[in-house]
């Protein structure tokens, strides 16, 4: 950023003496405009709304009905289905990303998983739903699953499809940073191969996986597409309880509950994501 | 939420070359776990997508047999009471071309704006971009439904849908832009330009945009893979764009097998977008 200062008195003489300008912020004027619209207006429609009767009135008191055993309910099946799944993927994804990163950097297998990871991360959606369905759902062509339909053993298993790819993106750089050196190292001073891990490999990775692990978290959190295609009779968690509630009214009186739940959400994300940045920081120390 | 990582710039290779470092036996048997674990992997990633493909050539009317009428009825496909499929793969293509557009005009401008003149602004940006990373899909739409209800007094239809996805593509856009962004040397850029008596548009379209391409078709790319999946906001908008065509398809007919050849036809179509974006970026490397 040397640079910058010459800019600032190089560039003046081209543009001074010309009609006043406006300050140079003006610029980022539509951008904000479009941000407030969409992104601002809406989330603070819901809080508000979040602590207001359907009448319009105040009431702080709604927030009580968090503590809903139904409400609590969809909370708690979001919370099982996101352990689970992030759980599951992350670990399953950091042996694959590992296997990857350990081969050839500029290898075939690793652009092709590179690559195919960064497409199925994306998947989910309402095609993935169809995908496992014919696989191991009720006309399978692999096998018939009996827990196909059973929450969350069967939507666990759906949602690795995208949760092992995103894991594999994320954790790699993480891997690739252990510098050989350190496995040397080690190898000299007569470690054997659990003991690198046990004492140098594993605590280093550690808060990059944790992080990790909770970025795959929030991110089975938000998705809604998949579950909803996979059983749109029965809601087991707060997406499904919410596009519920905003398509008919019936539920707790007098609480706006799609802006309850949806209120709900925005801390539980907060939260993991607070969390996954701390972690982020903590890994960046060795790793880089 | 998924990939968080943009794809064009995952496989980086690490500096060092990881071989060398590890005794002979110790490689074998390393070697024996990264080809057990690419089988196990492969086959977890392959094998629905397997059972789609051949679900999609199966005639409509006989279980077991081969026909490639699902593949023609893409085109054709009309349920009762939805509107025809192709209208909505029409939609939803038309949405992925202006979200884009869009997306470039209002972010591309601001952010090199921002690096040039408005710098303290730099993480009020960033902030901002990454903020819908933090707040779900489900949570945006409940919010959007009072300011949808005034979009729809001036046009009903279903490409209004881009408003909102531009804020969801926001985050990734952002990524993908800001990593091609401090790949160039913007300062020097817009100083030999501005000195040659080019105005800030010139400096902005014509110099800067054109120098960060790969990073726009990243941002593109990332952008259209995003609004093909879509599902939460159409069909809680009660809109109908691919995804929400393709649920309603599947509750009115169950395994219709015109649902897997699309489901099929959108995956190939979005990993060739990303497999472009993959080739680009290795290009790209390889120059510098």
């Amino acid at each position: 950023m040397a640079v910058a200062t010459t800019t600032k008195t190089g560039a003046r003489p081209s543009w001074a003496g010309r009609r006043p300008s406006a300050p140079p912020w003006v610029g980022t004027v539509p951008f904000f405009a479009y941000l407030a619209v969409f992104l601002l207006w809406p989330t603070g429609i819901v809080i508000v709304d979040a602590v207001k009767n359907p009448n319009g009135a105040w009431a702080f008191s709604n927030l009580s009905e968090l503590g809903n055993p139904l409400v609590r309910g969809y909370f708690i099946g979001s919370f099982k289905l996101c352990l689970l799944s992030s759980l599951t993927g992350a670990v399953l994804g950091a042996i694959l990303a590992y296997a990857v990163a350990s081969g050839d950097p500029d290898g075939v297998i690793r652009r092709l998983y590179v690559a195919v990871s960064g497409v199925l991360a994306q998947t989910g959606g309402v095609t993935l739903a169809f995908a496992f369905l014919v696989t191991i759902g009720p006309v399978g062509l692999l096998f018939h699953a009996s827990w196909y339909f059973d929450f969350p053993w069967g939507i666990t298993l759906i949602y690795t499809y995208f949760q092992i790819p995103l894991m594999v993106l994320v954790f790699m750089p993480a891997i690739d940073g252990l510098k050989i050196q350190w496995r040397e190292a080690s190898e000299n001073l007569g470690a054997s191969s659990w003991q690198y891990w046990r004492h140098v490999g594993g605590p280093l990775l550690l808060p990059a996986f944790l992080g990790a692990t909770l970025l795959l978290f929030a991110n089975a959190l938000s998705a809604f597409a998949t579950i909803q295609a996979w059983e749109n009779q029965i809601a087991y968690i707060v997406p499904q309880q919410i596009s519920t509630a905003m398509s008919s009214e019936v539920g707790l009186s007098n609480v706006n509950v799609a802006d309850l739940l949806a209120l709900g959400m925005v801390v539980m994300v907060a939260i993991v994501m607070t969390g996954y940045a701390l972690l982020l920081r903590r890994a960046a120390r060795w790793l880089r | 939420m998924a990939a968080v990582t943009s794809v064009g710039e995952a496989p980086l290779a690490p500096s060092a070359k990881r071989p060398p470092g590890m005794q002979a036996g110790r490689r074998r048997r390393l070697n024996i776990f990264r080809y057990v674990v690419f089988t196990i992997f492969g086959l977890f990633f392959l094998l629905p997508l397997l059972a789609v493909a051949r679900f999609s050539l199966e005639a409509p009317t006989k279980l077991g047999t081969w026909s490639v009428t699902a593949w023609r009825q893409i085109a054709s496909y009309q349920g009762t009471g939805i509107p025809p499929l192709l209208s909505s793969i029409e939609i939803t293509l038309e949405l992925a071309v202006i979200t884009c557009a869009v997306m470039l005009i209002l972010l591309v401008p601001t952010m090199i704006w921002v690096q040039l003149r408005v710098q303290w602004l730099a993480r009020t940006i960033e902030f901002l971009c990454l903020l819908p990373l933090t707040i779900p899909a489900i949570v945006l739409v409940v919010g959007l439904g009072e300011i949808y209800v005034k979009i729809q007094r001036i046009s009903l239809s279903a490409l209004m849908l881009f408003w909102v996805y531009v804020i969801l593509a926001l985050p990734y856009a952002y990524r993908a832009l800001a990593a091609g962004l401090t790949a160039i040397d913007v300062t020097t850029l817009s100083e030999a330009a501005r000195s040659l008596g080019a105005s800030w548009f010139t400096v902005i379209v014509r110099v800067i945009a054109p120098n960060m391409r790969a990073a726009i078709l990243n941002a593109v790319v990332l952008t259209t893979s995003l609004v093909l999946g879509e599902f939460t906001i159409a069909y809680l908008l009660l809109y109908t764009n691919l995804q929400v065509e393709l649920y309603s398809i599947s509750r009115n007919t169950p395994n219709a097998s015109v649902l897997f050849s699309t489901t099929l036809a959108a995956l190939v179509f979005t990993f060739l977008l990303l497999l472009i974006v993959s080739y680009a970026g290795r290009r790209r490397r390889g120059r510098g």
